[in-house]
């Protein structure tokens, strides 16, 4: 069994543990998502069927939601000790980290399953096919994986669990602030702008585009070449902060 | 080589202005427990994460059995345990379950498991949580966990501070088990009793600096605090029991004696004889014995109390 496989096996047992904190992942994003649907949606007139057009956001919401989970964890690990009982050990430094990435990405596939069963439930329907769909599936693990290097680096560098958990609500936040609930071009100037050119709004519109059946190539790349950006700062980040920090 | 387990020369280590450590040397045989005494903010935390590769040192040269702390650091983290100040526990396995993945993660076998949690009597909690465990349960399965593998150098932080004295006893029992079976030992504490119960050298480390080594009955001489004092009805008697013991002191007041010696029933005896036999009488006897606090004004001429306020 190789070291990452061992980790892993730790962060799986965490999770069936605390079954309490996926639930909390998974039920935010649904609620933030029937409010929007059936109470707020009825007032935004975006050309299309509201609960089509916001659930791509609402994929990416689930997302982001279950970050503050990762921080607090790989947090809870540096500060009572434990990364440091394992680097200490003749163990592969990036296993720890490794370990806390896909099991992060095991929770927001948990997540995302719970969010697109909702959306059909709430009379969602895609005209995507199968490449559509591994399409939004592919993206959505992209996404996953990089904002999950980007909080592993975050709950390594905060001083408390407490911190951590804060450190991530600007990530929850994000996506309102981009073209997740309404399009950007409704929002006042200056938060116009922002939502244009925040890494988020390609990504939902990538993820729109594909669920609708009309892949945006030019959307695509960019969200492609931003998770690959966020990546690489999460990755570099952790593995700075975790040879440093003792 | 094989008889050294630690050789340090010229360590330092400063975080931006603040000195942490100013040139430390130590060394450490094979298979005898060592301890490194000082207070908090002396610099024992920084040593023992240095020594066990966590962070780099500024300048110095360390090696570890055998090996440069540098140039084979995996090869040094193959052959040392460490528990930290804190236990680095995971609340959310079991017992069982935190001493499995350290089977796993060295490649040891399963076997030790059920050992290790019979030696610290854990077996009974074995399959609870973590997190249900008392602070003594946790710093047991904590070294329980650093076991697995059989290290041959292993460092302990201040093993004992926050536990019960019954729990601290259980603790020096197990260490002391531990050198029996041939295992080097790096022990830091702010104790002045458990250094002198455990450890085979002490060296006392102050403000970043060492300022002295020794075995524990080398220290202990090193101290004026370890004494019998002998209180006299007046200074007459004082001076004229004085000439009977040898190595005695006179206070200021002109009536109080301090003979060396460390308070043992055969050495008070001794003590007494001679005053009998001198034909004097002490209206009062206190044995002193010598704590931290003694050490650090003998050493350094301040309280180690005030140093704590001084630093945080």
């Amino acid at each position: 069994m190789s070291d990452s496989t061992i980790m892993l096996r730790r962060n799986f047992k965490h999770t069936l543990r605390n079954p309490a904190a996926v639930f909390n992942s998974v039920l935010f994003p649904i609620v933030i998502m029937v409010m929007f649907v059936y109470v707020i949606g009825g007032a935004f007139d975006v050309g299309v069927d509201y609960v089509d057009y916001a659930t791509p956001g609402m994929i990416l919401l689930a997302v982001c939601y279950g970050l503050s989970a990762t921080a607090t964890a790989v947090n809870s690990d540096m500060t009572k000790g434990i990364i440091n009982r394992f680097k200490v050990m003749d163990v592969s430094r990036g296993a720890v980290l490794t370990g806390h990435v896909v099991a992060s990405m095991l929770n927001n596939v948990i997540a995302i399953a719970a969010i697109i069963g909702v959306a059909f439930a709430l009379g969602f329907r895609s005209p995507a096919g199968l490449t559509g769909w591994l399409g939004v599936i592919g993206l959505a693990l992209l996404l996953s994986f990089s904002v999950g290097w980007f909080t592993v680096a975050l709950g390594l560098s905060a001083k408390s669990p407490e911190t951590a958990g804060l450190g991530s609500v600007p990530l929850v936040m994000l996506p309102f602030f981009s073209s997740a609930i309404v399009p950007a071009e409704k929002m006042g100037t200056g938060v116009e702008q922002f939502a244009e050119y925040q890494p988020f709004t390609p990504i939902i519109e990538a993820l729109r585009s594909l669920l609708a059946g009309t892949p945006d190539t030019g959307a695509l790349i960019t969200s492609l070449a931003w998770c690959a950006g966020i990546a690489l700062l999460g990755y570099v980040w952790a593995i700075r902060t975790f040879n440093r920090r003792a | 080589m094989s008889d050294s387990a630690i050789e340090v020369a010229g360590l330092r280590k400063a975080y931006g202005t603040r000195v942490v450590l100013d040139g430390i040397d130590l060394h450490v045989p094979s298979g005898t427990i060592f301890s490194l005494l000082g207070p908090n903010g002396a610099g024992k935390t920084t040593t023992v994460n240095i020594l066990t590769t966590l962070i780099r040192a500024d300048a110095g040269s360390v090696r570890v059995a055998g090996r440069d702390l540098i140039k084979n650091a995996r090869e040094v983290r193959a052959r040392i345990g460490v528990t930290g100040q804190f236990a680095a526990v995971d609340d959310l396995l079991t017992g069982q379950e935190n001493l499995q993945l350290m089977v796993d993660l060295k490649r040891a076998d399963s076997a030790v498991v059920a050992g290790l949690l019979e030696r610290f009597d854990l077996t009974a909690a074995a399959q609870k949580q973590v997190a249900t465990y008392s602070g003594g349960m946790r710093r047991k399965l904590d070294l329980a966990m650093t076991l697995v593998g059989a290290p041959e150098i292993i460092f302990l932080d201040e093993p004992t501070t926050g536990l019960d004295p019954r729990s601290r006893r259980t603790m020096w029992d197990i260490i002391r088990d531990l050198v029996a079976g041939g295992v080097t030992i790096f022990l830091t504490t702010q104790y002045l009793e458990e250094a002198d119960q455990l450890a085979d050298r002490i060296a006392v480390l102050d403000q970043g600096r060492l300022v002295a080594q020794g075995t524990p009955a080398e220290l202990k001489r090193q101290i004026p605090g370890s004494h019998v004092r002998l209180r006299f009805a007046d200074p007459a008697s004082a001076s004229s029991a004085a000439s009977a013991l040898p190595g005695a002191t006179r206070d200021e007041d002109g009536v109080t004696l301090r003979v060396p010696g460390d308070g043992g029933t055969a050495s008070l005896r001794d003590l007494l004889n001679r005053l009998d036999e001198h034909g004097t009488h002490a209206e009062e006897l206190s044995v002193h014995t010598p704590d931290l606090d003694d050490v650090f004004l003998a050493l350094t001429g301040r309280s180690h109390h005030a140093e704590e306020a001084s630093t945080r």
